[in-house]
């Protein structure tokens, strides 16, 4: 089948970019996304042209490096899919793409559809994380974790960090993101004891990267490529709102 | 060379206590006084860095992926092994050294996979603790499965993505001492070279992704845990950004590649689909608990599936391996597949197919534990070829996936360069001559988090390191040859893409150095490598410049490296004549076409020594004695 591409272009951070039309004419509907890229990419090389940049590495749907806006939409039109899993039978021939790169204040464009979202690395490092060294654990099976709790912290768990919730918020808020992290780590009996810490310093961190705040839009939910739920964004404000009321959360760590 | 292995002598479960008890320690204070690189963040590299600063060293931590929680240790699906005996089911530390030992065809060190195992204990311990949901029974304890080649359910897992939450789990400790500014991580930033002062490493030489700015990076030593060179096949289950690029400027600066020719061959990916494919995906071989391989019994029978009656399929694994059936190891399930297909017997429209059939299982127990089991890993079966596998047996082949090769390194993980370390995936030395599933996530950990952490304490207390700085004539050298390989693929200018160059060195490599291999097949592999590599250099085209992000740059280095690791692999392959684990030469087989051995021969580690661009490296033998398990042939009949 026959696609025609609009892509963002911008040749770095500093670059005014621009929306370019590219066709693509023998698409195989066996073809990954990011495949029909590649094969876009080797025709622009063969032509002397600079190839359309954009972050991958994976391709199976688990490293959370690769996404883009695809006609508006973070990861394209597949529910619960990332880019590289998307494939080309998802389309039809003659249909027309926008692709840009993730749209947030705190994830500046780098190249192309390559943006920085580091600003999530050190989310994790103001606090999601259980402050364990190594070799100070006990047996694995001196900590209970009831099935129902160690699954719903799986759910949460299973973010992959992408930021396609980010970039699909109207305010580019990183809640489904802290939530996830906050949920994950909080359901289990190990997590416990950083639990007001964590979501007090996440939220600082967060608000220092200038994401936005969360307004119950639920664009992420529909976006997200691992289907993590906004409840996790509702466990995370109960959190929030407990150790900031009792101010068990302001102790330095 | 005399490769000494400082493995310890004496009985083997006391070996690594007497060892680590014989180290010299750095006092606590002096710690923060020495600084680490750590290049790579999978779970080995991950792991210890976190672990370097938490006790107390200043650590330089480098990826080339925008975040350390990329790293290609995040796609394991399966599980991770450990001793724990939880299910009272016949397991022990001794058992779990047993199965890796013969799962690598005696060709791994017994020294080295003992302590593996005994480790294999705290991992568990120490990645619950950083909250890893790792599967529970409804009581709360941890649950267990059992995976290819082992009898006993030892594989701890979550869900189908163990080895995301694991590398979450270190990533996440990571960042708590990258919070405390104990660690200074550098992502997107790739190792291009190894700087050597007075026989030490001492640093490494960078390149900013983002900037193209090429630096130094001075340090007491230096970890590398940049993962496996599966890449060299183009098509194989690694990223698209894994290589071996830090492993094999490291070779050319000294260290010694041991076993380059070991590389396993993943019986359960989903098949090539045409030209345009760019990588292959791993179905977790924990469906081989569940599912039924099988293919039609007759050639050329291209019915559907379910048409095809229970009579006229063949269930070969079962079939050739009673006791052990469908979970055969790896290497063994691979070369099954590809005989049968060789055989005309394979399906699907390229005939390079087998089923794996799940039919029986959703009878036995229904489709929700099917579901629960394996509902990722399904899904994502069926975004890729548009197939429901609860409806029609999956269609899966080979690919490459792993290689237990790597650096070679002493039993304190240290390479033949002092102050070099491989871990994880880049050295060699736990899996001998094929890896048991479950086991790699078991050993980026083991070293990252337990071994290396106090190996590398002698080092440093021993060693005495003068000063160095920046002018220093070998880092100018270093940095100045990275400038001269980055200028060189910028300026040669040809008609033809890195990436088409890269498909074709990986067909010829999967042809001659894959499956199954010839002296022949290797020999003529050898001429067309390198008349490809000529070729690369003066008709590589690499558009755009050295500044600024240039992925077609960053590809045509890796791609540098992986024709003259290919050239190693098959020189590799060909020294060594016979078959063992994943290396299969056809010329030396038994009877039933299983693997056949050659212990008085071939029971040591080849470790190649470079000898100069266009010289034949030297090949250098660590004879490898089993006091413990005694070879004999595998058998899983």
């Amino acid at each position: 089948m026959r696609i025609t591409l609009h892509i963002w272009r911008q040749e770095n951070a500093a670059a005014k970019g621009r929306m370019v039309r590219y066709e693509v004419p023998n698409v195989s509907e066996h073809m990954s996304f990011l495949e029909m890229l590649d094969v876009l990419n080797e025709e622009l090389i063969a032509k002397g042209e600079e190839p359309v940049a954009f972050d991958h590495d994976c391709r199976e749907g688990i490293c959370g490096m690769c996404g883009a806006m695809v006609n508006g939409v973070a990861h394209g039109p597949l529910a619960a899919t990332t880019l590289c899993q998307l494939h080309m039978r998802y389309f039809h021939d003659g249909d027309t793409l926008y692709l840009e790169p993730w749209r947030a204040r705190a994830f500046p464009v780098v190249k192309d559809l390559v943006v920085d979202r580091s600003a999530f690395d050190r989310l994790i490092a103001a606090g999601g994380f259980i402050g364990v060294s190594t070799g100070s654990a006990p047996d694995g099976n001196a900590i209970l974790v009831s099935k129902e709790k160690a699954d719903r912290s799986m759910d949460a768990a299973a973010c992959i960090g992408c930021g396609a919730c980010v970039a699909m918020c109207p305010n580019a808020s990183a809640s489904l993101f802290m939530g996830a992290k906050i949920s994950h780590l909080g359901l289990l009996p190990q997590g416990e004891a950083e639990r007001d810490q964590r979501v007090v310093a996440m939220a600082a961190q967060a608000k220092a990267e200038l994401f936005g705040s969360c307004t119950n839009m639920r664009e992420c939910e529909a976006v997200c490529p691992k289907g993590i739920k906004i409840e996790v964004i509702a466990r995370m404000n109960r959190d929030f709102l407990g150790a900031k009321w009792t101010g068990r959360g302001t102790v330095e760590t | 060379m005399q490769l000494d292995s400082k493995c310890p002598q004496g009985p083997i479960e006391t070996r690594w206590d007497r060892h680590r008890f014989g180290l010299k320690l750095v006092n606590p204070a002096n710690k923060r006084k020495h600084t680490i690189i750590v290049v790579g963040t999978g779970l080995a590299g991950g792991s210890a860095a976190a672990t370097l600063a938490e006790l107390g060293y200043n650590v330089n931590c480098f990826c080339f992926q925008d975040s350390p929680r990329r790293a290609h240790s995040i796609a394991a699906q399966g599980g991770i092994n450990a001793a724990k005996n939880y299910h009272n089911d016949g397991d022990s530390v001794y058992r779990l050294f047993y199965d890796t030992v013969k799962g690598g065809d005696f060709r791994a060190r017994e020294s080295n996979v003992y302590r593996l195992a005994e480790i294999s204990l705290n991992i568990i311990d120490q990645c619950v603790a950083q909250g890893v949901p790792f599967a529970r029974e409804y009581s709360g304890y941890l649950d267990n499965r059992s995976f290819g080649g082992a009898q006993v359910s030892r594989t701890f897992y979550a869900r189908g993505q163990t080895g995301q939450q694991l590398l979450l789990g270190a990533y996440q400790a990571l960042e708590r001492q990258i919070g405390h500014g104990q660690v200074a991580m550098h992502p997107r930033t790739e190792m291009l070279d190894l700087i050597v002062i007075d026989g030490r490493a001492r640093g490494i030489v960078t390149r900013n992704l983002i900037s193209g700015e090429i630096s130094s990076h001075l340090a007491d030593t230096v970890v590398l845990a940049t993962g496996g060179y599966g890449n060299v096949y183009y098509l194989s289950t690694n990223a698209k950004g894994s290589n071996a690029t830090a492993v094999w400027r490291a070779y050319k600066r000294g260290a010694l590649f041991a076993n380059p020719c070991f590389t396993q061959i993943h019986p359960t990916c989903i098949p090539v689909s045409g030209d345009y494919q760019s990588k292959l995906t791993l179905m977790s071989e924990s469906l081989r608990n569940d599912g039924r391989v099988w293919v039609p019994l007759t050639k050329g029978d291209t019915r559907p599936p379910s048409q095809i009656p229970e009579a006229e399929r063949d269930y070969y694994l079962e079939r050739r391996y009673p006791s052990f059936g469908n979970l055969v190891p790896r290497d063994v399930a691979s070369r099954n597949s590809k005989l049968v297909c060789d055989e005309g017997r394979g399906v699907g429209v390229t005939g390079l197919a087998v089923y794996l059939d799940l039919r029986d299982a959703i009878e036995r127990l229904g489709r929700h534990v099917i579901e629960e089991r394996y509902g990722n890993l399904i899904e994502m079966y069926e975004r890729i070829t548009g197939e429901d596998p609860y409806q029609t047996p999956m269609r899966i082949y080979p690919a490459i996936h792993y290689t237990m090769g790597g650096l070679w390194v002493d039993y304190n993980l240290m390479t033949t360069i002092p102050g070099l370390y491989a871990i994880g995936e880049a050295n060699f030395s736990d899996h001998g001559a094929n890896r048991l599933g479950a086991s790699a996530l078991m050993q980026g950990l083991a070293d990252g988090y337990f071994v290396l952490p106090n190996t590398i304490n002698d080092y440093i207390a021993s060693s005495k390191l003068e000063k160095v700085d920046g002018s220093h004539r070998a880092v100018r050298e270093a940095e100045a040859s990275v400038r001269a390989v980055t200028g060189k693929l910028l300026d040669a200018k040809g008609t033809r893409s890195v990436d088409s160059f890269h498909r074709e060195l990986g067909k010829m490599m999967w042809e001659h150095c894959g499956m199954s291999r010839t002296a022949e097949g290797l020999r003529l592999a050898l001429g067309n490598i390198r008349e490809l590599r000529g070729e690369y250099w003066r008709g590589v085209k690499v558009p755009g410049t050295g500044e600024g992000l240039n992925q077609s740059l960053e590809k045509a280095g890796r791609v540098a490296d992986f024709f003259e690791l290919a050239e190693l692999m098959c020189l590799d392959a060909l020294e060594r004549n016979e078959s063992c684990g994943g290396h299969f030469r056809e010329e030396y087989q038994t009877p039933e076409g299983e693997a056949a051995r050659d212990d008085e021969h071939f029971s040591y580690v080849a470790a190649w020594e470079f000898r100069g661009v266009g010289n034949p490296p030297e090949l250098h033998k660590e004879d490898l004695t089993f006091e413990y398990v005694h070879p004999t042939q595998r058998s899983y009949k």
